[in-house]
């Protein structure tokens, strides 16, 4: 049954950073370079390694997890698999169709209607037009928008186009499967009904590639992972001793970062990051936090599509991979949300004192136009630690448990100087 | 909401383990790589649905829709008449000035609209081109073929204007216009395989496309008759393959004028020649889309 369904050798991908800046961008210019220099090859400078010397062998059936911080080359990975770009080094030997769930909607257009859509997008990603026919019955009950079928989808509400979306490319069936969570945007429901149905792949006997930032969902569903670093494979192995070897990766805290040139910013068309940091409250930023400490948390961006209505979400997570908290610019009541204009923005969030657990914990800033639409996400954008502060604990000496470590109220009252009777003898 | 239980779904059967699959190798691409036929044959599915698209979208935003196709050679016909006919009195080979210039402009827009549609097609298609694999000359193509479809409107508008100057195809018509479409297919094809994985590098290369068909409109005989060219330039001349394919479209209905045989041939092979130059330049290049896009 260990029939190997994907075997890598060498693999490699290298791209041309700041591909914005140094690459001539006009035709022009690209001309006017090889007749000033035609013998020039690119400065080596230029070029970095996304995904380096990868070798890895993928079995029937089996569900494997990708992990690595933002930047170290999953999504290259994957785009390798699916032949959409080109590796430069070793190669892929995979046997079977390849599908993925980051191509849920591609090719969809508005002015189509739901039944056009489906054909089209069905035939993008690989169908017949007969196989299509023969699923499509099952497809539009599955995206419920029987109703609606003939209508074109810019007349569709989000959910009902996403729903519609994802019907079709989980009708696919490949052999092999692809999924990039970081991709897959939607609503927290959406994103279940993407686990879900890979959950359901692999018992179809279908083998998975599963990228996600979501460490519980990844030990769950996955029998093995690898921990890609700065390209490159740091581990393979059982998903919970990669997973937890990944979360101590302790070199990894990153209590602020800087991104003064907003064309190499991370970010894309609509929103690019320029500062992150975390740092104590009330005193000097180069005091370590404690789980006494308050902390700020603040995030500048640059906004850039006029009247867009961003709003940040942040998503703190220890050490074991449980998220702690979430926290948006949500008082309670109503959501502060209003179009911004083109420009520079600073967010800053508080986190009282007594709250945070000792250890490393890693923030990821989604950003989010008009509550649905996720635009950016940046996995891991600041690790910081908190330390913990033993005078507190008492007498016990191990680590103290629990996600969050708050004082609260605690209060022992003496009721009675006498011994208890058996509550079971009570009249 | 929960997940239907696949296995209830009826048509979704397991994948059954075993050498069942072809094994496909993922590796760095050569420098010229081959047109792959075998696989393009297989998503000729593809292709179909793009071109389908194209077709439904363009007539469903449009306000004229199927009008424009014959709205645009028409109106250039009247403005041309005036100049060219009227006030530059350029020969047209005894041919009504009106009728001379539609028989060119028709596939002169065909033309047109082709290049410049496979040319912006990467570009407007960059959320397909990154993340989905598929032979990527699909692309380019089926803008190319979207495009024959107003030129079969304004070819039926071309015959209502014959009906009116009582003209009549020479019998070769049934050959000749077949091949001459053919003709500026392939010629919009390699340009447009060529300019949209150029366009897709360099952004400049947009407005270049413009200016460049503009150029070409007047070094091909759609103003004046292929008879003004002088002899010994002829051959020459029929290097651009729309010089065979407009005069041959042109003479093949009104009678009048068309190319030799030789000249015919000489613009054939161009055309042949720009589109696998074309397709080649694209394959070439084609690696890099996806990074770039
Ligand atoms: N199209 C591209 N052009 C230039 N560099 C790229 C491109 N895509 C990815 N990279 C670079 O390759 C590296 C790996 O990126 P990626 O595979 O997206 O990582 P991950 O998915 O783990 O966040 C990053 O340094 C990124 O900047």
């Amino acid at each position: 049954m260990s029939e190997t369904m994907i075997r890598t050798r060498g693999l490699g991908k290298q791209y041309r950073i700041g591909a914005a800046r140094n690459r001539p961008r006009s035709f022009r210019e690209a001309i006017a370079r090889s007749a000033a220099a035609p013998w020039r090859r690119p400065e080596p400078a230029e070029l970095v390694w996304a995904l380096r010397d990868l070798s890895i062998e993928v079995a029937y059936g089996e569900v494997l997890g990708v992990i690595g911080r933002n930047g170290s080359g999953k999504s290259t990975l994957l785009k390798l698999l699916s032949r959409i770009t080109n590796p430069t080094t070793g190669y892929a030997d995979i046997r079977g169709r390849v599908g993925s769930l980051l191509e849920v909607g591609t090719g969809f257009h508005p002015e189509l209607t739901g039944r056009d859509n489906v054909y089209l997008n069905g035939s993008i990603l690989g169908l017949d037009r007969a196989s299509i026919a023969r699923r499509f019955d099952e497809i539009v009950a599955f995206a419920e928008v029987e109703r609606f079928i003939d209508t074109p989808v810019k007349r569709y509400s989000s959910g009902m186009y996403l729903r519609l979306a994802f019907a079709v490319a989980a009708h696919l069936e490949p052999e092999i499967l692809l999924v990039d969570e970081v991709l897959a945007v939607g609503d927290a429901a959406f994103q279940r009904k993407c686990i879900g149905r890979m959950g359901h792949a692999a018992e179809e006997g279908r083998t998975v590639l599963f990228v996600s930032h979501n460490m519980t969902a990844l030990q769950g569903l996955c029998s093995r992972a690898i921990w890609l670093k700065d390209g490159t494979l740091a581990e393979e192995g059982a998903p919970g001793v990669v997973v937890s070897h990944y979360l101590q990766d302790a070199a990894a805290t990153r209590p602020h970062q800087f991104w003064p040139d907003a064309g190499l910013a991370p970010g894309n068309d609509r929103v690019r990051l320029r500062a992150a940091r975390a740092r104590p409250a009330d005193s000097n930023p180069a005091e370590p936090i404690t789980t006494r400490t308050p902390v700020l948390v603040e995030f500048e961006y640059w906004n850039l599509r006029e009247g867009a209505q961003l709003s940040l979400t942040l998503h703190l997570t220890n050490e074991d991979g449980v998220l702690v908290l979430a926290a948006g610019p949500i008082d309670g009541r109503q959501s502060q949300i209003r179009p911004l204009p083109r420009g520079l923005f600073r967010d800053t969030c508080l986190i009282p004192g007594d709250l945070l657990n000792d250890g490393l914990h890693r923030v990821e800033v989604l950003v989010v136009d008009r509550d649905t639409d996720l635009v950016y996400r940046h996995t891991d954008v600041l690790v910081f630690e908190v330390r913990d502060t033993p005078d507190l604990r008492g007498g016990w000496f191990g680590k103290w448990k629990g996600a969050v470590r708050p004082i609260l109220d605690w209060t022992t009252e003496h009721l009675d100087a006498g011994v208890a009777a058996p509550l079971s003898t009570a009249p | 909401m929960g997940l239907p239980d696949a296995s209830a779904l009826p048509g979704v059967p397991a994948i059954p383990p075993g050498p069942a699959s072809a094994v496909v190798r993922v590796a760095p691409a050569g420098a010229w790589p081959g047109f792959d036929l075998p696989e393009l044959w297989r998503y000729r599915g593809l292709l179909f649905f793009l071109v389908w698209r194209e077709i439904k979208v363009r007539y469903a935003q449009t306000v004229l829709g199927a009008a424009w196709a014959i709205l645009q050679p028409l109106l250039t016909t009247v403005v041309f008449t005036v100049i060219f006919g009227r006030f530059a009195r350029l020969p047209s080979d005894g041919v009504p000035y009106p009728l001379f210039s539609l028989a060119a402009l028709v596939p002169w827009t065909y033309f047109n609209t082709a290049v410049s549609g496979a040319s912006n097609s990467l570009t407007a298609n960059t959320s397909l081109v990154t993340k989905v694999y598929f032979p990527r000359l699909v692309i380019p193509g089926a803008a190319v073929l979207a495009a024959l479809l107003d030129l079969a409107v304004s070819i039926v508008a071309l015959l209502v204007l014959m009906l009116f100057y009582h003209a009549a195809p020479r019998p070769a018509a049934v050959v000749l216009v077949p091949v001459s479409v053919l003709m500026m297919v392939l010629t919009a094809a390699g340009m447009g395989f060529w300019l949209a994985a150029l366009n897709i590098q360099y952004r400049d290369v947009k407005y270049v496309v413009p200016f460049l068909l503009q150029l070409w409109m007047f070094a091909s005989p759609v103003v004046y008759p292929l008879s003004l060219v002088p002899d010994r330039y002829r051959l020459a001349y029929s290097l651009n393959p729309l010089a065979g394919a407009i005069a041959g479209f042109r003479s093949a209905l009104l009678g009048a004028g068309g190319p030799t045989g030789v000249e015919f041939g000489v613009s054939l092979g161009m055309a042949c020649l720009i589109f696998v130059g074309g397709a080649a330049y694209f394959r070439r290049t084609e690696r890099v889309f996806a990074d770039v896009a």
